[in-house]
């Protein structure tokens, strides 16, 4: 009994109740905290670290983690080399993955990384409930309840923080058949079989690159033709990691890319026959496989938000969402994690944020928990007063440097506002779209943009009271330094009239 | 509400604009094109930015604008980006949402092989081009 009276955040009622504990409800707990913003923490789970205390199925992440970046590891750009790490205020509890890697590898293992969530908890000493699993939701007049396993929380704000973490197979016959992602076994269990895998994402690949030396044959087939991520320019796409499987395709090394959909899936005696119909042509191919595995993704496991009104949309059942990550039909309502992603952005040349992986998620998580801090609760994040002699260096210095515009390039942005009565101010990290949309006081916001050969250059937007922002792109350099003469030059113009009114 | 896989396909499968391709290709741009959700409004095409995408209404509306002025609406079925997409320009034209709005899209340097890999599409996107032009000299004369 004193072991449980010990656990935190009983329920009852709270400002803010976060639910998840994986990288996006700790990061948001963390910011929430550090705001001063009363508020519980309530996970399912026993331990932190979300997804990550199981997948990648083969034990490896996808984002890296660079030890011997230029700047010191306490450095907050040294973020931008380390993509797996929290964030944090103290320098102390800053780039806490590097050192939980055993060196073998520029991406940490799984229990590496769940390791650095357990130990950014521990060091920052969060509170989490755990073992609380939250069942459903109801409304009593503007406030949320929370029914969980333990009882009833209710909040002003609900934080959801849930992950893309349900299996989804869709809904053709025959898929019952066979297992999802989440149930592959171990490797050596498919020693000498033919191997079918649905999907023709990371997930697909990630399987068939660690059953290569396994399986006999390996099909992976979907309506879409594979793309990789080096052509799209993004992390939309194939990993790196994972092209073995397209080599061995083209070299005709027992690996098959089928553009097809899935007609339906027959058991024959002991193997699997696969009806596909190919998108080009439409005919009808069966393929014959011993184990099919659907690499088909996830959905959110929103539970009854729906019945509240929480619009989802999409195969992955994401909520509709404002850009700052509040539900656009129930207000108060937040999400942070992968579920993030929901939020297009600007998506410029169509390639898509980060958002759905810790590097951008973490940025989104503080933009959002400052936005709640001052919408809900009257709390204002300070906004320092900047030179005007100052301002350029410092837009040009962040787009070289700071992680947050590199991680989620056309998405978040640095922006300062130039209001007459009040100088020029500091205004943060934003989400780019909501800056250029607002109406009201002059401000200008710098933000790292790809274009559609793959160059990587800063882009300024300049909004003038109650004016439509104006788009101007820098020069790109070729180590990625904007800070050059043309740049400064020609930023230097662009502010000239704009910050006239600002500038005392 | 979301719909379901197999609901997003008859949807498609009603547009006119993909009237003229099979069920299997129909499905085919389904995973092509990635579904957002954008809240009322929200800008979606911005006049005078770069970089901007095609997109296809799957449900809701929006208004489009130039310099502020509301010059018509678009509802499901209707797509807009491809013009600035195709002739490499920033759009002449906001689209703002005027109540939620549902859309496929397809980021801009995917556009012309998309349009070459399903030419049926190709002709249906011209003929509704070609209507617009006819009504814009209709309005002119």
């Amino acid at each position: 009994m004193a072991e449980l009276s010990e656990r935190p955040f009983p329920p009852g009622d709270y400002p803010v109740v976060v639910v998840g504990s994986g990288p996006g409800g700790i990061q948001a707990s963390y910011y929430l905290r550090h705001l001063g913003i009363d508020h519980a923490v309530i996970s399912a789970d026993p331990v932190p670290g979300g997804m990550f205390r199981r997948f990648p199925f083969f034990q490896r992440l996808l984002s890296w983690t660079k030890p011997y970046g230029p700047v010191p590891r306490d450095d907050r750009f040294y973020y931008w080399y380390d993509w797996n790490s929290l964030l944090a205020e103290e320098p102390e509890n800053r780039a806490l993955m590097p050192d939980l890697m055993d060196g073998t590898s520029s991406f940490p293992s799984r229990p590496e990384m769940e390791l650095n969530l357990a130990t950014f908890v521990e060091r920052t000493g969060l509170k989490i409930r755990y073992d609380t699993s939250w069942e459903s939701t109801s409304r009593e007049g503007e406030r949320f309840v929370l029914h969980t396993s333990d009882g009833d929380y209710r909040c002003q704000v609900a934080i959801f923080a849930v992950g893309v973490a349900k299996p989804y197979k869709p809904d053709t016959p025959g898929f019952d058949l066979v297992a999802h992602y989440v149930d592959t076994r171990p490797a050596a269990t498919y020693a000498g079989k033919r191997l079918f895998i649905v999907g023709k994402e990371n997930s697909g690949f990630e399987l068939a690159t660690g059953l290569l030396q396994w399986a006999q044959r390996i099909v992976l087939a979907s309506p879409r033709p594979a793309k990789l991520s080096v052509n799209s320019h993004s992390l939309a796409g194939i990993r790196a990691r994972y092209v073995l499987p397209v080599e061995d395709e083209i070299l005709g090394g027992g690996v098959f890319f089928l553009n097809a959909s899935i007609a339906r899936i027959e058991r024959m005696g002991d193997s699997l026959r696969v009806y596909c119909v190919r998108s080009d042509t439409g005919m009808e191919i069966a393929v014959d496989a011993d184990e099919v595995i659907a690499a088909t993704g996830f959905t959110c496991p929103l539970q009854d938000l729906q019945s509240i009104g929480v619009d989802v949309f999409g195969r992955s059942e994401l909520p509709a969402m404002t850009n700052y990550w509040e539900s656009a039909t129930v207000p108060g309502i937040y999400f942070a994690g992968t579920i993030g992603q929901g939020v297009s952005g600007m998506k410029k040349y169509g390639l898509p944020a980060n958002s759905g992986a810790v590097h951008g998620a973490r940025y989104n998580a503080r933009t959002m928990v400052y936005h709640v801090a001052k919408q809900h609760f009257g709390v204002d994040v300070p906004q320092p007063s900047v030179l005007p002699n100052s301002l350029v260096d410092l837009l040009l210095a962040e787009a070289t440097h700071a992680p947050e515009l590199w991680n989620q390039k056309s998405y978040l942005a640095r922006a300062f506002s130039l209001d007459p009565a009040q100088g020029i101010r500091d205004s943060g990290v934003v989400p780019l779209a909501q800056f250029v949309d607002e109406e009201g006081a002059a401000g200008v916001a710098i933000a790292v943009e790809t274009d559609d050969t793959g160059d990587i250059h800063p882009a300024v937007y300049v909004r003038r009271e109650n004016k439509p922002a104006v788009e101007t792109l820098l020069s790109s350099q070729a180590m990625h330094d904007f800070r050059t003469a043309d740049n400064r030059a020609q930023l230097s113009e662009i502010l000239r009239g704009a910050t006239a009114g600002a500038v005392r | 509400m979301a719909m379901s896989q197999q609901e997003l396909i008859d949807t498609l499968s009603g547009l006119a604009l993909f009237a003229d391709l099979s069920r299997p290709q129909v499905e085919a741009v389904a995973h092509k094109m990635a579904e957002e959700s954008y809240p009322t409004g929200q800008r979606i095409l911005r006049q005078g930015f770069t970089g901007t995408g095609f997109y296809v209404i799957v449900d809701g509306e929006v208004a489009v604008k130039i310099d502020g002025n509301e010059i018509s609406r678009l509802g499901k079925g209707d797509f807009f980006g491809e013009m600035s997409v195709l002739l490499g320009e920033p759009p002449v034209a906001d689209i703002v949402t005027t109540r939620q709005l549902r859309v496929l899209h397809l980021g801009g340097p995917e556009l012309e092989g998309f349009l070459r890999d399903y030419p049926p599409v190709m002709l249906r996107m011209l003929k509704a081009v070609a209507t617009r032009l006819r009504n814009a000299n209709r309005w002119r004369s």
